[in-house]
């Protein structure tokens, strides 16, 4: 007979909200056609807006899950939730006037938006291997369809079909993984695969050869090297509209997912995943700061900034155990998640003024574009080189901070030649972003057009240069609650 | 070796053969078939697995429905295979030894020590009358079912993203719409302009 316990649902709300209003928006786009387009935009800020309020509101610090232990709301997902809704929502203001410009605004754009957000929040609070692999479809399903929504470009479609082709090719190898993982232990809810390791329950050569599948998948949505092949061809042949999606919220989604699979799953095998974290992190570094120095278009530039980023992010992750000694796990995690929310903040503005000073028929995605900008607009010139700085590390922007948080965590962690390592590349990396500011303050600009840009984008761009300005200044804010959520995290597992 | 060990290596090496043959045949149309006969011994593995409901399932959903369609997507698309060999001779001295050295550890792992039957010993066979198309059922509408809706959510956004990827006006249509013919009205066609008139 079947026994079915309803389950909890309250903890779930906002997903159920968002999937509830994704169905609806199709519904009311069907319905509004194409003169009131901003319907359905204004509904999808108020789904987001809806959202947050509902995590707002069922934030309680327990960590529940329902379910049968397949979804888990505990502070980490709150905050990381928290951080995506208005990554998603800053995104889409931003984008705005380019879609219009290229009838690109229909509304599935918003739909399949909001349901990469559900795959987003369904990644974040996933505590089953299952629930991972659906959310990581959902997500990237949504994306492979964004990428290619400008139907008449060759590049969209082509950066679409490999974005697809490997994109499938890596989540077989995440699936692969995962199944020699349940092979040995006999169980897919990450917490339970934690305690039978720990127990010492599995093969562990069969575990090992599972952990090696898992990180090649995870590192792929990561996107670090050797993974790392789809990135600039997807940033460079995508709508910058949807690049801006692409190189911000995922990355919340993917940390989340791999704090899950290795701290909260496999931390028994914390010794294997180290070493293997620490090449992708040591090559990712290397490789994208030396190749972004060749790049002449600012979307490909920002593509292997985003590659050195997420390796340098990884220093942090892997930083947490120490020779089987979790003393260090708290102050190396929330590291890592303090330095994925700048770099998403960062990534925002950057990508955010390269559809500023886009226009109907013109991308400005060279770094050729950005000439002159002090003279075109010394407030946004201004605000790029904020952002530039930031990127590069300059004390004291929020970058500087999210690198300086990641190196102590190293250093705590006695990797002293690691630290070394990457200070020097970032170094090396000064030097492209820095490029970008001299372009802009001692070039005679090429481009005389007048940036125009709705009033809340120009407002919202702006504030977000500040707040990386800001929170160089005062971080402490965004670092506390990445230390509460990241001892959640680590008390909750 | 009894019935059973015997045909589980009959359909084995089959399968082994018909995977092999997927990858290597020159002509895409027999690549789809072997997948096809692939899929059948997979099924028929399955099936001494004594599980029967996706033994058919696979048949059903893979055989019947994806690999038909596939099958015409294969035939209807003009698939140069010299075009798409060109680069396999080039990259092979980076890729062969990699997929060597791949093959080599996985067959040192996934070898008779993890997995052996002293290892996983295999299940007891089920009782008469126990339905395992029953207990799937049971498992996916109660303990699976999150990942069960999240899957039908994954479906609609294919769905969604299928048709927003081919449903488009394209601007060299020419094709007429009778319904809009038939509704015109005298002032969408005709304009009436109030010129003075010209003297010669």
């Amino acid at each position: 007979m079947i026994n079915f316990v309803m389950p909890d649902l309250y903890p779930a709300s906002a997903e159920i909200f968002i999937l509830v209003m994704a169905c609806v928006l199709l519904l009311v786009d069907l319905f509004a056609g194409s003169g009131r387009r901003w319907l359905v935009y204004l509904l999808t800020q108020l789904t987001l807006a809806g959202c947050f309020g509902i995590t707002l509101a069922t934030l309680d610090g327990q960590s529940v899950t329902t379910f049968s232990n397949m979804f888990v709301d505990d502070l980490f997902a709150d905050f990381l939730k928290l951080v995506l809704y208005p990554t998603v929502a800053v995104m889409l203001v931003y984008s705005r006037q380019y879609l219009a410009a290229r009838n690109l605004d229909k509304g599935e754009f918003f739909v399949l938006v909001l349901f990469a957000t559900l795959g987003m929040m369904v990644m974040i609070s996933a505590s089953h291997f299952l629930t991972i692999y659906l959310g990581l479809e959902m997500l990237a399903l949504s994306l492979y369809a964004l990428v290619a929504i400008d139907r008449d470009s060759a590049r969209a479609t082509e950066a679409a079909m490999k974005y697809f082709v490997l994109g499938a090719m890596a989540s077989g190898l995440l699936l692969y993984g995962i199944s020699m993982v349940y092979g040995a232990v006999g169980s897919l809810e990450i917490a339970e695969v934690g305690q039978r390791i720990a127990l010492g329950g599995g093969n562990k050569t069969v575990l090992v050869f599972g952990l090696v599948f898992v990180v090649a998948g995870l590192a792929f949505k990561l996107g670090v090297v050797p993974f790392h092949m789809w990135i600039p061809d997807v940033y460079h042949g995508a709508p910058t509209a949807v690049t801006l999606f692409i190189g911000s919220a995922p990355k919340l989604a993917a940390f989340a997912i791999a704090m899950r699979v290795l701290v909260t799953g496999l931390a028994e095998l914390a010794e294997h995943w180290q070493v293997m974290l620490m090449i992708l992190s040591a090559l990712s570094i290397a490789l994208g700061n030396l190749a972004a120095i060749a790049q002449t278009n600012l979307k490909r530039m920002l593509a292997y900034s985003a590659i050195s980023h997420m390796g340098f992010m990884l220093l942090g992750l892997l930083a947490g155990i120490v020779g089987g000694d979790p003393r260090f796990a708290l102050n190396a995690y929330s590291s890592a998640m303090f330095y994925v929310i700048a770099y998403v903040l960062m990534s925002l503005g950057s990508f955010g003024m390269i559809l500023l000073l886009s226009r109907a028929g013109f991308e400005a995605e060279n770094i050729e574009d950005f000439k002159g900008l002090n003279k075109r607009s010394p407030w946004f010139a201004a605000i790029m080189m904020i952002l530039m700085f930031s990127m590069a590390g300059v004390p004291f922007f929020v970058g500087f901070f999210a690198k300086f948080a990641v190196l102590q965590a190293v250093v705590a962690a006695k990797q002293i030649w690691l630290a070394v390592f990457a200070v020097m590349f970032s170094l090396v990396g000064a030097f492209y972003y820095l490029r970008v500011v001299k372009v802009m303050y001692f070039d005679a600009p090429t481009d005389s057009a007048s940036i125009e840009a709705p009033r809340d984008m120009r407002l919202l761009l702006s504030v977000n240069g500040l707040a990386v300005a800001v929170l160089g200044l005062l971080p402490e804010g965004v670092l506390e609650y990445s230390i509460y959520a990241s001892y959640a995290f680590l008390v909750g597992q | 070796m009894d019935f059973k060990t015997a045909l589980f290596y009959i359909l084995s090496a089959i399968l082994v053969i018909a995977a092999l043959r997927v990858v290597t045949a020159r002509n895409p149309v027999h690549a789809v078939l072997f997948l096809v006969l692939a899929f059948f011994n997979a099924s028929g593995l399955w099936l001494l697995l004594q599980a029967e409901f996706l033994a058919i399932a696979l048949i059903v959903v893979y055989v019947g429905a994806v690999m038909v369609l596939f099958l015409f997507v294969v035939m209807m698309l003009d698939i140069n295979l010299e075009r798409l060999r060109q680069g396999f001779w080039g990259n092979l001295w980076l890729g062969g030894p990699i997929a060597v050295l791949m093959v080599i550890e996985m067959v040192a792992v996934l070898s008779a020590r993890s997995f052996g039957l002293e290892a996983m010993p295999a299940p007891a066979s089920m009782a008469a009358g126990v339905s395992n198309t029953k207990a799937l059922g049971v498992a996916i509408y109660t303990d699976y079912v999150y990942p069960f809706e999240l899957a039908s959510v994954i479906l609609l956004v294919a769905l969604i993203a299928a048709i927003v990827l081919n449903l488009r006006q394209r601007r060299d249509n020419k094709q007429l719409h009778p319904s809009e013919q038939i509704a015109v009205r005298r002032k969408d066609r005709v304009r009436i302009v109030s010129m003075p008139s010209e003297k010669e």
